[in-house]
């Protein structure tokens, strides 16, 4: 057992930090900096950038243009991205759709999918939940009938984030509603979002932003070629794709990266007439999340590793606890970098900041310094860490179900 | 020490939680919300013929010589309905800034024309450079013959946009954090030199940034004494912090009612969700937190009449950090064991969540709090 | 509504407080004050003392010895009994037993235990739990068999309190193996602890004390008439003991008491080079559970003037609540204590200071007078979430009786 990174990480890890301050755009990095979130062009940007460098898909096997990293070294990219402020690469193409073509595809679904996947060519929705079907996935409904050549598709899908930007969609649908069992009678989709009968309706999230959806399938036509694996075992698919590589699920590079950040905003915000960073209360708020970020980075080396040496391919359940540390920390580091921000966190800028998103130059007139504006929309949306990817309860029960066997 | 309501209290009770469950359902909300101003003239109409409009003022100015009890029920009664019209900035901000400071004369002029819902104001104290530090003011006011120039800018001032009449604090001596040398104005919104710029907050309620370039007062416009203001705008942020933490438990229990409901009917692997003993003790956790947060805001209400000051800030410290903890933990609950649906513009939770947000974030948070309370421990 | 203490309140804490002040024992206070626990004869001569003066009983109806305080009076006498550092009245004798034989006893019966219970001239123990029915009381086993007019109670009871101490027991026992629902079948006797068959095993607790025990009982025989009420409604007895007057069941004064004994100790500590009330950290700990005794102190006070009105006398289901987070403002107030003390807290003092309690001894400590206590109450306030209906069981009956999910 040894702790620290040696020399080679060490320096893997510099030629990350090199390549991200020298090829990652200035005005995506500042945005992220701010707090705000990147645009679509910020990750198609970023992710093609990485792709040439052959780095967007690193997690695949190496003859699908993966790296054959360590999973120490995969940790130190992730981490060196979110602490770069690099936005991260579109997780429905490289942590889903791709492995699971790679895994389950026919060739010609590889040659189809694949280079458009890592190159952002294709932007990927998810269409899992359902409204009655969130915890309980495999209740869903949504259907799909052969006619011929194709499955005509019916139903609606819901907290599809990115539809409106999505070119395709991978979706659960039933094609076997007498099944024994519902998890028998699932089928795995690649729908195009062009397809007619598709429509999508915005959510609107409680930081005001648009980044969910209903979507709604009205007798839409799927070529039955573009079924991932048999039909009616689209469940495998899925246990698949929930369970792949879920080691960069506690984002812990991006919890890192808030409390440097909230370190920074705290020596220019006043508090009793000193620097707030002077504060006691403070301090030791910061020095808590501080130890717990330490806790988690070393739990999921110990993760990592230990994936690195199964071959069973099998989800690790205990990747459920870095779910669940994971969230409460990003949360809990948002919340920090709100709370510094104080009453100017509290007028609601949404607006303004999609005009600035999309016009650079924007001169409306801030409240308060540029970064407090946007203090407050990461920590409304991280509530929904603890919920989306399986709620934390669920991830309790996973644990229960795999470990604790109680 | 008695907990009952009087009779009177409890008729007040009933006729607003009748009003509001009439007009003041969720979708009737968001229409107020989408109005050019952001609340109902309507409702604020009504607010005056039910009389909540003077329920803290003397009977010599048409009021109900109510108590901060009686403003403790009402604004409970808005934090469950989520209501947005002035009534903390103009009955509880302005209006105990005139029923503490203003002289006969002001308080014959304005506390009935707030009583009758005529005059709105809004209490302009905070800026942008002061975060929660209260002494933390850079407007001046110099003196011009009899009267005065006030220059400065005023920031996240609660309903600013529509006040016919602002509550100013200015620098009339001292360095920018002194306590001494402040000074209260009122500045009718239309006075020359007065800019505002009015935006929602994130709770959906209205507040403004004031710039005041230049802006002639005359003698007749100073609330209180010159130069000795910071014990009324002390006692003032004390009131809002009483009213929003009663509102905080309205917010709050109104949370904990739809969680509950949520769990009973939301059926997932073919029974509620609440059948899960995990959820039903974080629902007895939220229970148990709203309560706490009650009874703190119970002292809150008791304490903001006080004498002695220091034990009035010292005890509002206490229910700010009691309300602001549990209102925390409560509303983020709610959205937690609601899932996605929690996360949504168009479901009540995640306003509740807002709004005890807003609470925490003016007048200094719990942890602001805590670091006054340490302080007073040594 | 009125939430401030009235003039006539403030009078009566001043009378408490002068009453403690002039009638308690030195030694109690100091002993208390240090953090140890009370010895048997402490509590003795305290509640004797209080009796005198009619407050043992106070909560008590006021034809049997009780005061007919109002809640905030109650809540007063509490709070300033440990504020005072005097020993808590023996619980089992004034808060169980007292109201049930008031409740449920015979005329024999009352006349036979009353006065005595009151002047603690007996000394009660419960035997309820047993070492398969802990959060499921209702399963217990140990049987009473009907011979002629006695019952023959064969079985085992585990953590009980004071057992070693006592000179009665108030035990559930089962009378009907075969009735319909297990509640059904059992019956609430009183067993004299000297009857023969009746053997009491200690159990030494993380703290290193013996406070809980195993009561044993093979062939004990008890006389019909010490059944209180009716055979196999023993139940309906063990819900109005569990509920009856929970209002003192968050200790709130201890926990006031500890927090106001932290200012005074505080400045004799160190660190970081000055006095521990000069770290921030430290004084931001006090802060918070000041806020949290304040918030609970007002909840207890709305519980007791609701209960008080309420004529159904069944118990409140929010004092649920109160033991909920009056245990843990127990265990945090205790633990901050321990904290406080640092290295010094960590010898195990146990046996010198049994021999101080007994003998006087002047065995030299480690550090000062007051170190050497100060972890045994953080180990023993673990069962504080665990006694009398752990802290899940009470969130069940939270959701039970008011969420209803």
């Amino acid at each position: 057992m040894d702790l620290r990174f040696t020399e080679e990480e060490v320096a893997f890890r510099k030629e990350v930090r090199d390549f991200i301050r020298q090829n990652l755009p200035a005005k995506t990095r500042e945005r992220l900096r701010l707090g705000y979130s990147p645009t679509k062009q910020d990750i198609v940007d970023w992710q093609r950038i990485l792709n040439r460098k052959g780095w967007a898909t690193y997690k695949w096997p190496k003859e699908y243009g993966g790296t054959d990293w360590s999973p120490t070294q995969r940790m130190i990219f992730q981490e060196e991205n979110q602490l770069g402020h690099a936005p991260e690469v579109n997780g429905f193409n490289i942590t889903m759709i791709g492995p699971v073509i790679i895994q389950f595809g026919t060739p010609e679904q590889k040659a189809r999918i694949l280079p458009r996947a890592a190159n952002l060519d294709d932007w990927w929705c998810q269409g899992f939940s359902e409204p009655g079907s969130g915890s309980d996935l495999a209740s869903l409904k949504t259907a799909a009938k052969q006619v011929g050549d194709h499955y005509i598709v019916n139903g609606q899908k819901i907290w599809t984030s990115t539809a409106h930007m999505a070119d395709w969609c991978f979706a659960l649908v039933r094609t076997n509603p007498n099944a024994r069992k519902p998890q028998e009678g699932i089928s795995f989709l690649l729908i195009d979002m062009k397809s007619p009968g598709i429509t999508v309706r915005p959510i609107i999230s409680i930081d005001n932003s648009h980044h969910l959806n209903e979507v709604f399938f009205d007798d839409v036509k799927v070529p039955v070629a573009n079924r991932v694996y048999e039909e009616n075992k689209g469940w495998d698919v899925a246990k698949f794709l929930l369970g792949n590589e879920r080691t960069g699920i506690a984002r812990l590079g991006k919890s890192m990266e808030r409390i440097n950040y909230a370190r920074e905003l705290a020596r220019e915000v006043r508090q009793n007439g000193r620097p707030l960073i002077e504060d006691a209360g403070f301090r030791s708020r910061v020095a808590k999340l501080q130890v717990q970020a330490k806790a988690l980075e070393l739990t999921q080396l110990r993760v990592v590793s230990k994936a690195a040496s199964a071959s069973d391919g099998k989800p690790d359940p205990f990747s459920s606890v870095l779910k669940i540390k994971g969230t409460e920390l990003l949360q809990d580091t948002a919340e920090l970098v709100m709370d510094i921000a104080g009453p100017l966190a509290m007028p609601d800028w949404a607006k303004e900041l999609d005009s600035l998103n999309r016009e650079a130059g924007d001169n409306e007139p801030r409240i308060g310094p540029d970064w407090a504006g946007y203090a407050a929309p990461p920590y409304l949306m991280l509530r929904a860490a603890s919920i989306y990817g399986g709620t934390n309860e669920i991830q309790k029960n996973i644990l229960n179900k795999a470990i604790l066997r109680l | 020490m008695d907990f009952d309501l009087t009779e009177d209290q409890r008729l007040l009770n009933d006729s607003i939680a009748r009003l509001l469950a009439d007009r003041y359902a969720f979708d009737a909300r968001r229409g107020y919300i989408k109005s050019a101003q952001g609340w109902s003239q309507e409702m604020w109409d009504k607010y005056a013929e039910l009389g909540l409009l003077g329920l803290p003022f003397s009977e010599d100015y048409g009021g109900f010589g109510g108590n901060a009890v009686d403003v403790m029920m009402v604004m409970e009664a808005f934090g469950k309905n989520l209501v947005l019209e002035p009534y903390l900035a103009t009955v509880v901000l302005g209006g105990t800034a005139i029923r503490l400071a203003g002289t006969e004369a002001q308080k014959g002029d304005l506390l009935p024309r707030i009583v009758d819902g005529s005059l709105k104001l809004a209490f302009a104290h905070s800026e942008q450079q002061a975060r929660y530090d209260l002494s933390d003011v850079m407007t001046t006011a110099t003196k011009d013959g009899a009267g005065w120039v006030l220059e400065g800018a005023k920031s996240v001032v609660f309903h600013g946009d529509c006040a016919d009449t602002l509550v100013v604090s200015a620098r009339t001596a001292g360095d920018r954090m002194d306590p001494a040398g402040l000074t209260l104005f009122l500045v009718p919104a239309t006075t020359p030199g007065v800019a505002r710029r009015g935006y929602a907050m994130r709770d959906g309620t209205r507040a403004a940034e004031i710039s005041l370039s230049g802006v002639k007062l005359g003698a007749d416009a100073v609330l209180g004494t010159v130069g000795k203001a910071m014990g009324t705008i002390e006692h003032v942020t004390q009131a809002g912090i009483a009213a929003m933490a009663a509102e905080a438990v309205g917010a709050c229990e109104a949370a904990h009612d739809m969680t509950l409901e949520y769990l009973r009917t939301r059926v997932q692997f073919g029974r509620p969700i609440g059948q899960n003993q995990v959820l039903q003790h974080k629902a007895a956790d939220m229970l148990i937190e709203v309560e706490q947060a009650r009874s703190m805001a119970m002292l809150a209400a008791m304490m903001v009449d006080e004498s002695d000051a220091a034990e009035r800030a010292r005890n509002i410290s206490m229910a700010k950090v009691g309300v602001g903890q549990s209102g925390r933990f409560v509303t983020q609950t709610a959205v937690q064991l609601h899932g996605g649906i929690g996360m949504t513009e168009e479901y009540a939770v995640g306003h509740y969540f807002r709004r005890v947000m807003a609470f925490e974030h003016v007048w200094g948070d719990s942890a602001y709090h805590l670091g006054l309370l340490a302080d007073q421990v040594a | 509504m009125e939430l401030r203490f009235t003039e006539e309140e403030t009078a009566f804490r001043q009378e408490v407080r002068d009453f403690i002040r002039t009638s308690l024992p030195s030694h109690i206070s100091e002993r208390l004050r240090l953090g140890y626990p009370p010895t048997k004869q402490d509590v003795v001569t305290w509640q004797r003392i209080l009796n005198r003066k009619g407050w043992a009983t106070y909560k008590w109806p006021k034809e049997y010895g009780g005061c007919d305080w109002s809640p905030a009076q109650r809540m007063i006498f509490q709070d300033e009994n440990l504020l005072g550092h005097a020993p808590e009245v023996n619980s089992f004798n004034i808060t169980m037993i007292g109201p049930v034989l008031i409740q449920f006893g015979t005329p024999a019966q009352k006349e036979r235990f009353i006065a005595r219970c009151a002047n603690l001239d007996d000394w009660w123990c419960q035997g309820f739990s047993e070492p398969g029915s802990g959060s499921d009381l209702a399963s217990l086993k140990t049987a009473a068999v009907r011979n002629g007019d006695e019952y023959v109670v064969n079985g085992q009871k585990i953590w009980t309190s004071t057992a070693h101490h006592a000179d009665w027991i108030f035990a559930l026992v089962r009378t009907n193996p075969q009735a319909r629902k297990p509640q059904e079948g059992i019956s609430f006797l009183l067993i004299d602890m000297k009857t023969p068959g009746i053997t009491v095993r200690p159990i030494i607790s993380i703290d290193g004390s013996h406070h809980f025990n195993e009561v044993f009982f093979d062939n004990v025989r008890v006389p019909v008439s010490q059944r209180v009420y009716e055979e196999n409604k023993g139940w309906d007895v063990a819900k109005f003991l569990l509920g009856n007057e929970r209002t003192g069941i968050a200790r709130l004064g201890k926990s006031l008491a500890r927090l106001h004994d932290m200012r005074e100790l505080a400045p004799q500590l160190r660190a970081h080079g000055g006095s521990l009330l000069d770290d921030p950290g430290f004084r931001e700990r006090i802060a918070a559970l000041e806020v949290r005794a304040k918030a609970l102190e007002i909840t207890q006070l709305r519980v007791v003037s609701k209960m008080m009105q309420k004529s159904d006398g069944k118990p409140d289901p929010f004092s649920s609540l109160l033991k909920i987070k009056g245990s843990e403002l127990n265990q945090d107030t205790s633990e901050m204590v321990m904290d406080a003390v640092g290295p010094l807290a960590m010898p195990d003092w146990a046996r010198e200071l049994d021999k101080l309690s007994s003998e006087g001894s002047n065995d030299p400590r480690i550090g000062p007078d007051w170190a050497g206590y100060a972890a045994a109450p953080y180990l023993m306030h673990r069962a504080s979430t665990i006694a009398g209906g752990t802290t899940e069981i009470q969130k069940n009956i939270l959701n039970k009786a008011v969420l209803r999910l």
